[in-house]
């Protein structure tokens, strides 16, 4: 028995491939009931995102697993050609497939490291296979743990903390300013891809005064609508500026539009309320001497992407962190999965109930006085044929059901009714100690 | 033989007149039985243990700063919390044992002056929860308790002067105004930090972990005001007490002197704020400027010019 992951993802397939062996939400049901066709497949799911398709599954044996389980993709896309997705499907096993499913929930795997959506994909992907029957004992306790995991590492280190975008590297400055957003104003001087980007984040983030002023009013109409805003002439913003707490300037003008001293002149009427002006024009369109003004911040866009890149540095070191808490939890799933073979249950249940005999012999034969070497070894095999009895159809069921469908199952009932696994080190408690 | 540890006859009698005496010193390499040798009020040995926290507590917040670690500023505000429970325990207890409130000497004026500042941080955690707060503010605290370690503590026989329940509610309001001055104080050392970052655009751990202008210069702004008003009725008693202590409500003393250039200043600045917008960076300046006036009206000027005004008559 064996966790088996085949798939393909950003890093192997462009997305050519990744498009043509995706699973969309309306397949799914009929894919997961087929992979589970396969004779050597006990338990399958499937993760299909933008970025990555990967089949994940428990099979009976490693080798033919991974052939039947690389056939069913192929079986299942069958207008493509084997031979085009072969060269891009990676295959992990075992422990490299624990560990690779609590990197992908962890979004270290993901193409921006710290992103959020993956984990709600991959409890999209466990609660699909849940539903149409496709998962097992072992892929239920892995879907749960790789989401907890993931869930973990996003609390436990800065992974996904700080922006990675120009535009969200600019609300999270305005916060380091303002603090609340909520009563602020933000003025688009121009508009361009990336100034209204940074406007819906500063909206999304509580601002509620949009302004809108670009050279033609008609555009500053349409935009102003967009952001349930208000449109002003070109030649006002100037004056509007006293109002405004956020400055978004993107003009194609080939000078700046915000002269130095029109910012003191400004500064002063607010009564030093401060400003935060962003220039995402190139050339630029601000007067860069401003930032020398008491409580002017002013940030061109070479400055929004070298805060980008520290913030990515940032996650870069996390992301060590998280790896750490990655390989502990590996092994602990590890450990939990070992105990899932028959024989070292089998063994730890007899080992279980002689333990239980001897102690109960003892005591029996403690408390009687006046007991001759042959009672007492009667005693004893009885107590011994009493064991044995009891314990004689759940080993005869346990060795038959091994190999079936629910053999994980069983096992798992066994150890949990006998407490068999009170012996082995608990890793859930390790948990935190790290904190 | 009878407890030492509660016997006030006994401890006035020795010279446990420090926080830490020479003999204690020794005492960490040696036997703790000696502590029986040397009578300790529980007073002395609670504000050892505030110490202590304190100092486990500033450091905790100080590593916090500079460190990405999770949780950090949680297990030092719970440190720094439990010190200012034992600080408070030590102040009730030496209030018991001595019999007057006691901020009567440099030593227990400035034990009182840190549980203020303790005091103003707690309540401002818990309403802003900014951690780097206690970066600051707790080895404040620790620095003023273990720089008056040394100077003498023992419980005295307060002259008739100073038994006056005037002088007691002056000295808590001017050192409770004190305490939202340092809170003012730091509040504007880390604006001034954070605006550097922010104008320089260093992204770095120190900029991760201060908070935002806005809430810095707020905090400045409560700080300088709430310590203004404590600061202007803490005069106005010690005036009161004057008259009956010296038969005169205003001598000025060059502490009285000091106090009235730092009212003005304040009172100068307040007025400034409000009609002319002076925040930020110039709040950050006069708070500094004014909490450095403050400590050295408070502790400095004695060491400098002679004044009858001072705690260690």
């Amino acid at each position: 028995m064996n966790i088996l992951v085949v798939g393909l993802s950003h890093k192997t397939a462009p997305v050519e491939i990744r498009e043509k062996i995706s699973f969309s939400e309306k397949v799914l049901p009929d894919a997961l009931h087929k992979l589970r066709q396969y004779p050597l497949v006990r338990e399958g799911a499937i993760l299909s995102t933008c970025n990555r398709v990967e089949v994940y599954s428990v099979v009976r044996d490693i080798e033919e697993g991974i052939a039947q389980v690389k056939k069913f993709f192929t079986d299942f896309h069958d207008s493509v050609n084997p031979k085009d997705i072969q060269p891009h499907l990676y295959v992990y096993s075992a422990e490299e497939a624990v560990k690779h499913i609590f990197r992908v929930a962890s979004s270290l795997d993901s193409m921006v490291v710290g992103e959020p959506q993956i984990l709600g994909q991959l409890k999209d992907a466990f609660e699909y296979s849940l539903s149409s029957e496709a998962t097992g004992v072992v892929l239920n306790r892995l879907f749960k743990k790789a989401i907890s995991v993931g869930k973990l590492i996003r609390t436990e280190t800065g992974i996904a903390e700080s922006a990675v975008s120009v535009s969200y590297a600019a609300v999270e400055l305005s916060k380091k300013i303002f603090e609340h957003l909520e009563d602020k104003t933000v003025m688009l001087v121009g508009a361009g891809e990336m100034s209204e980007l940074a406007a819906r984040h500063l909206k999304n983030n509580g601002v509620r005064n949009v302004v809108v002023s670009t050279r033609t009013y008609q555009r500053a109409l349409k935009l102003a609508k967009e952001f349930s805003g208000k449109p002003i002439k070109f030649e006002d913003f100037p004056n509007e500026m006293v109002h405004t707490d956020i400055v978004i300037c993107s003009t194609g003008a080939p000078h700046y539009l915000i002269r130095y001293d029109m910012v003191e002149h400004i500064i002063h009427q607010r009564k030093n309320k401060p400003v935060f002006f962003i220039d995402i024009s190139v050339p630029r369109n601000i007067d860069p001497e401003i930032n020398k003004i008491d409580n002017i911040y002013l940030y061109d866009i070479d400055d929004l992407q070298s805060v980008v890149d520290a913030n990515k540095k940032e996650r870069e070191k996390e992301a060590e962190k998280a790896e750490e808490i990655i390989n502990s939890e590996v092994v602990t799933f590890s450990n939990w999965f070992k105990t899932l073979e028959v024989v070292p249950t089998i063994v730890a249940l007899k080992e279980k109930m002689e333990e239980i005999k001897k102690a109960e012999i003892e005591r029996t034969v403690s408390k009687l006085k006046n007991i001759t070497e042959e009672e007492k070894k009667s005693i004893e095999s009885m107590a011994t044929a009493i064991v044995n009895k009891i314990i004689h159809t759940p080993l005869i069921a346990l060795k038959q059901e091994t190999n079936s469908e629910d053999g994980a199952l069983f096992i798992e009932a066994v150890r949990k009714l006998f407490n068999l696994d009170k012996q082995l080190p608990h890793h859930e408690h390790k948990k935190k100690d790290r904190g | 033989m009878q407890c030492p540890l509660f016997s006030l006859d006994t401890y006035k009698a020795k010279n446990v007149n420090y926080l830490f005496t020479p003999l204690e010193v020794r005492l960490l390499t040696g036997f703790t039985i000696k502590i029986m040798d040397k009578p300790m009020l529980i007073n002395i040995l609670f504000l050892r243990i505030a110490l202590f926290l304190y100092f486990i507590g500033a450091a905790l917040y100080l590593w916090n700063l500079v460190s990405n670690k999770k949780g950090i500023a949680n297990v030092a505000l719970l440190t720094a919390s439990a010190g200012f429970a034992a600080h408070t325990a030590a102040i009730i207890i030496r209030m018991a044992e001595a019999g007057y409130i006691p901020i009567t000497s440099l030593h227990e004026a400035i034990s009182f002056f840190s549980w203020a500042i303790i005091l103003t941080f707690l309540i401002t955690a818990f309403r802003y929860r900014v951690s780097a707060l206690g970066s600051f503010l707790v080895p404040l605290a620790f620095i003023l308790m273990a720089s008056v370690a040394i100077r003498p503590m023992a419980i005295r026989e307060l002259p008739p002067m100073l038994q006056s329940a005037w002088l007691g509610i002056h000295t808590i309001l001017i050192l409770l105004g004190g305490a939202a001055f340092a809170l003012s104080f730091v509040a504007g050392l880390m604006y001034l930090i954070q605006d550097r970052n922010l104008k320089a655009k260093k992204i770095d751990t120190l900029y991760r972990k201060l908070p935002s202008l806005d809430i810095l210069d707020e905090l400045n702004h409560k700080a300088i005001v709430f310590g203004y008003i404590l600061f202007t009725l803490g005069i106005i008693t010690g005036s009161i007490w004057a008259e009956y202590a010296w038969g005169t409500y205003w001598s000025w003393d060059p502490k009285q002197t000091m106090s009235a250039v730092i009212w003005f200043i304040y009172t100068a600045f307040l007025h400034a704020r409000f009609t002319y917008g002076w925040r930020g960076r110039k709040a950050a300046y006069l708070s500094i400027g004014g909490f450095i006036a403050v400590i050295f009206t408070f502790a400095g000027i004695n060491l400098i010019i002679k004044t009858i005004h001072n705690f260690t008559s």
